[in-house]
């Protein structure tokens, strides 16, 4: 039992930490995270501006806790939206199969294969760029992979003894679908759900190199990320600190997953 | 069997069909023109109608896919509008480094990540899992490009394993070529793999907690080599349908790795060729992914059946 | 447990040890520098490759054909025409070797120089060069120019004495540097595209999209014969892959390097400082509310610090224009107008108020995400405004919808952007402020102005000339039709060992003068 509370400790701790970090963020930052000085222009960490400051002179620490809460709730937000309709596609075409499975995969198989970006500056050019569009062409984004691997796990327990058993006993397939199979799916849909919340996080960053992400005036993890590639080798430590709330952020949400998955185990 | 063959094929076609479709479909919705950077900036009216008539730019979508689709399944990839080349030859030279880094990469990933997999598994809750779990998420949130440039910084700069930017064509050596090309395979595998052991390990320790290895336990079986197989076998389902996810993504080419180390690979060109509204280039590119999307796909599901012979006839 | 962690931890070895197994055998990956020639006794060594990064690809390599100014400086090297330009920013002859103007500035006859060679080895003609003119002018593009300022021609024609008669149908001073079009063999316009051919002191060797250009010394070259036998233009987009080029020894000369990598370089490359030839400015659209009013524009102007957006987004080193004019074109250039709106928030305020607007108001400034300059431009001019109360949201959209949208469809507010002579002229950079002009996404229009403008185009006298173009740029001063802001910096990074880097006064990167030391 002692290994479960590492995981949730460690997993409880982190993520309390973060969440504290972006909840300070939203209220108080040292600096304003959008005022620009030219004298700070790339400067090294300090004193003054421990993360350093970007090439415009903005404070990276204030950036990062301003941009840590915008972050999370895309990432977040894309997660839901693809996880969601990932996994009730995914389970009804595993359970099922047949012509179902056949077409919706085909389908699945185009998004797949049609280029993101070009989905992305799609629903972008329906919607308008903002918050809310980036949400909803990256949770497009994220259904397929979702799907398949919801599908995969419903396809190997359908045959199993179980789920037979139930058959034979006439429980509906919805209850089968969903408090008999779905149960014994959720450590490696967690698994799933984990990459995706770091992909999302870092599609975020892909958005905004492209323009069609957050605006230029806000701050967000993926946004500094981008803006910091440019200088990397001049400035690492514009990358570095955005970075490592991101993998802070992801390592929390990860360790927490472990310590459900064990729970459950 | 071979009516599934057919079969796979239509579904394969039709995939490929619906991916086109929605290709130019999504052309005509977002702004831009391909003579917007053809003629830029101080192009005139008139040169932009003469050039949009000369490539059949002011046809009707439906027509315009007709001709595209014609030809394309004529053998004629079109040309592209914006090197005024024969799409065929400009891709052909593109797919051997695409390929190369993709199977690389693959490699790589699985060297990598099956006994890490699995060790982290067989000693769960231990010290080394601990350590795997947290530095398999230190990995997996690395940005891509970070990783990349790491890469170039650490075998290129410092240790001088390789030149940066130095990209060497399978034409001056198959040798060079593949040594040059393991660096990029690194960058591109590194995070990947880590997901993969995080996927693996979930799998199999979910696994272990089925019904068969808790009865064969309750039966006193010692958790030996017979067991493990079969957890292996079943924990490697979840697995192969990421990894078939996985080998899609790197066959459409990894932009990011491509321009860190400056290999002349799909991905870059997908990228520019959305930008320029190069659409002969796009579609051909697309109908590659679709291609190896379906094929990694139907492999997965044929893996799938082989591991798992209760859904056979399925 | 112990034994555990060690067995797990000699795997983890194993794979890290995998790559250096593999290396270790490999052999010598040092980079190879050895066709450094070293120079003896201040002779100018010939000889050696250089190879040349570059971030952007190639738009075409047919020369009249690319729209992109950094393919057209590429293709300088390979290609010229009946005249070239000149570091000063004027032209002078190549492949013909005389040209006359007659007084009614209507035809142009050009003498061809003797003994000019192809790259293929074969004399150029008079056939040639027609064909090549005809070209330009339409004959393969059903009839309209591939290059727009020979829409002005009435026709092309020789003499009895093998000379070339260009007539035009309005008169012009400065259709001559229009003359650059690019001479090719008669007939090859449909294979310059994958082989282009020219007259150029470098011939072409191979081009691999997204990947490089070679060049090779011509020799046959009619002037001076390049000092480097070979060049490679290296096609780099990511900035961090063009510095670890540089210091890891892949590449030895970077064009157009970002002032913000510029400290990453090793300290022994030498940096070359110069300007990109563009005017960068908040152009704003002056057919809108409030900025249809002057006063607004001027308070504007007054309210931004120009010498601050070139600490932020140059380090300093861009060159403040105040006009729509690069100070490279010294002969038009008024370098007192960037002295005009020095910044002063009371007169600012003042005149907002005068306007009817006291308390500021709010706007939107639209940039383009792909050019980080300008996204960064518009966020300092943003946080300057909001010193006098206008309230400036900077919206960052993708290139094409900025052109679509903002340069030709003309809806937007204000813009951050750069604007380029693409021909080489300064009227290029002046006509877009007419009235009537297709490329005025400005709006703007002022009848003295477009006067000036008119008779500048229309008079054969250059010293008239150039004092109407810096009346018009005064007056484009005054109305504060947009906020001039500099011509970005540009640096280029060679090694240590290259020297002989001329700078033009266009988009010109000339590799026959670079040499190895």
């Amino acid at each position: 039992m002692k290994k479960r509370s590492w995981y949730f400790t460690c997993g409880m701790g982190l993520t309390a930490f973060m969440l504290l970090y972006i909840v300070v963020g939203f209220f108080w930052t040292p600096c304003d995270p959008t005022a620009l000085s030219s004298a700070d222009k790339l400067a090294a960490p300090s004193a003054a501006h421990i993360f350093g400051c970007d090439h415009l002179g903005r404070d990276v620490f204030s950036r990062t806790l301003a941009g840590a809460g915008t972050t999370l709730v895309i990432a977040l937000a894309v997660v839901a939206v693809g996880f969601v309709f990932g996994l009730i596609i995914g389970a009804l075409c595993g359970y099922y199969g047949g012509v179902l499975d056949s077409v919706v995969m085909r389908l699945c198989d185009a998004i797949t294969a049609f280029p993101s970006i070009l989905l992305a500056m799609v629903v972008i050019a329906i919607t308008g760029a903002g918050t809310y569009n980036v949400i909803a062409a990256l949770g497009v984004l994220f259904i397929p992979s979702f799907a398949r691997l919801t599908r995969g796990e419903f396809i190997k327990y359908r045959e199993r003894d179980f789920v037979k058993a139930a058959k034979l006993a006439h429980v509906s397939d919805l209850r089968i679908l969903f408090v008999h199979i779905l149960p014994n799916t959720w450590p490696v849909l967690l698994s799933g759900l984990t990459i995706g919340f770091n992909n999302a996080v870092l599609s975020e960053a892909s958005m905004s190199f492209l323009g069609i992400g957050v605006g230029p005036s806000e701050a967000s993890l993926g946004r500094m990320l981008s803006e910091g590639q440019s200088v990397l080798l001049s400035a690492p430590w514009c990358t570095f600190f955005p970075a490592l709330v991101i993998i802070l952020l992801v390592l929390g949400v990860g360790l927490l997953g472990e310590a459900a998955r064990e729970r459950i185990g | 069997m071979i009516k599934t063959g057919i079969r796979r094929l239509l579904l394969l076609a039709v995939t490929l069909l619906l991916v086109t479709v929605l290709a130019f479909v999504a052309f005509s919705i977002i702004p831009g023109d391909p003579t917007d950077s053809i003629l830029g900036m101080n192009a005139t009216e008139e040169q932009i109608a003469v050039l949009r008539s000369q490539l059949g730019l002011d046809l009707p979508l439906w027509q315009r896919y007709w001709n595209w689709l014609s030809g394309f399944l004529t053998g004629d990839l079109g040309t592209s509008y914006n090197f005024d080349m024969p799409v065929a030859t400009l891709l052909s030279s593109r797919i051997v480094p695409t390929l190369t880094l993709a199977g690389m990469s693959f490699v790589l990933i699985l060297v990598i990540s099956v006994p890490l997999g699995v060790l982290s598994a067989r000693y769960a809750g231990g010290r080394l899992d601990k350590a795997l779990t947290v530095l398999t998420h230190l990995n997996m949130s690395v940005p891509g490009f970070v990783m990349g440039i790491a890469v170039v910084y650490l075998f290129g700069l410092v240790l001088k394993w390789f030149r940066p930017g130095g990209y060497v064509s399978p034409e001056e050596g198959l040798g060079a070529y593949l040594r040059f090309m393991l660096f990029p395979s690194l960058a591109v595998a590194l995070p990947k793999s880590a997901m993969t052991v995080k996927m693996l390990r979930s799998s199999i320790l979910s696994e272990l907690h089925a019904d068969y290895v808790r009865t064969a336990r309750a039966k006193g079986n010692p958790p030996g080599a017979t067991l493990w197989r079969h957890v292996l076998r079943n924990a490697m389902l979840p697995v192969v349908t990421f990894l078939a996810t996985i080998m899609a993504e790197l066959l459409a080419g990894s932009i990011v790795v491509e321009q860190v180390f400056s290999i002349p690979g799909l991905g870059q060109m997908l990228v520019s060729s959305i930008g320029n509204r190069d659409y002969p280039v796009v579609q051909a590119i697309i109908v590659l992914v679709g291609f190896a999307v379906v094929v990694c796909n139907f492999l997965a599901d044929s893996v799938y059946h082989l591991l798992d012979p209760r859904l056979k006839g399925r | 447990m112990s034994t555990r962690i060690k067995r797990a931890l000699l795997l983890l070895a194993a794979f890290a040890l995998l790559p250096v197994s593999l290396l270790s055998c490999a052999g010598d990956t040092e980079p190879s520098t050895g066709e450094t020639a070293s120079a003896v006794s201040g002779e100018l060594s010939n000889g050696g490759s250089v190879t040349v990064g570059i971030s952007q690809d190639l738009d075409s390599l047919d020369p009249h054909k690319t729209a992109n100014a950094g393919t057209r400086e590429v293709l300088f090297n390979i290609f010229e025409g009946l005249m070239k330009a000149s570091p000063d920013g004027g032209v002078i002859p190549a492949v013909a070797s005389d040209y006359e103007i007659s007084e009614d500035g209507k035809v142009y006859t050009f003498t061809l120089r003797e003994g000019v060679k192809f790259h293929d080895g074969s004399d150029v003609t008079l056939e040639d060069v027609l064909y090549s003119l005809e070209r330009c002018a339409g004959s393969e593009n059903d009839g309209v120019p591939l290059i727009t300022a020979f829409s002005n021609v009435e026709s092309i024609t020789s003499d009895d004495q093998g000379r070339v008669v260009i007539t035009l149908l309005e008169p012009s001073l400065e259709f001559l540097n229009s003359m650059t079009a690019q001479i090719i063999p008669a007939g090859s316009g449909s294979t310059q595209a994958t082989n282009p051919v020219g007259t150029g002191p470098f011939r072409f060797v191979s081009y691999t999209p997204q990947s490089s250009l070679v060049v090779e010394r011509f020799d046959d070259y009619w002037g001076e014969a390049a000092h480097l036998e070979s060049v490679t233009f290296q096609i780099v987009s990511d900035t961090n892959t063009l510095v670890m080029g540089l210091n890891g020894g892949t590449l030895d000369m970077v064009i157009h390097m970002p002032n913000t990598m510029a400290s990453s370089i090793d300290e022994s490359f030498t940096v070359l400082t110069d300007t990109m030839k563009l005017v960068q400015a908040l152009y704003i659209n002056n057919a809108v509310e409030p900025f249809d009013d002057v006063r607004v524009r001027q308070a504007m102007y007054y309210a931004i610090d120009v010498e601050e957006i070139i600490d932020f987004v140059c380090d300093g080193a861009g060159v403040p224009t105040g006009t729509s004019m690069y100070p490279a074109f010294t002969k038009y250039f008024v370098p007192e107008l960037a002295e005009v709106y020095q910044q002063d928030l009371d007169k600012a305020k003042e005149l907002l108020a005068e306007a009817g607007y006291p308390d500021g108001f709010s706007m939107t400034i639209t940039v383009p995400s792909n050019y980080p300059q300008h996204v960064d431009t518009g966020l300092v001019i943003a946080q300057q405004l909001s010193q006098v109360g206008i309230t400036a949201e900077v919206v960052e959209v993708t290139w094409e919808t900025w052109y679509s949208d903002v340069y030709r469809g003309r809806e937007y507010e204000t813009t951050v952007c750069g604007v380029a002579a693409s021909d080489m002229t300064a009227r290029e950079m002046l006509a877009r402020y007419v009235s009537d002009n297709s490329k005025n996404f400005i709006n703007f229009s002022n009848a003295e102005y477009d006067d000036v403008v008119a008779r500048a185009i229309a008079t054969m006298d250059m010293d008239e000339q150039v004092a109407l173009y810096q009346q018009a740029q005064e007056i484009l001063n005054t109305e504060a039709a947009s906020l001039w802001i500099q011509d970005l910096c540009d640096l280029v990074v060679m090694r240590p060992e290259l020297d002989g880097m001329t700078f033009y006064a266009t988009y010109v990167l000339d590799m026959s003068t670079i040499y190895y030391q």
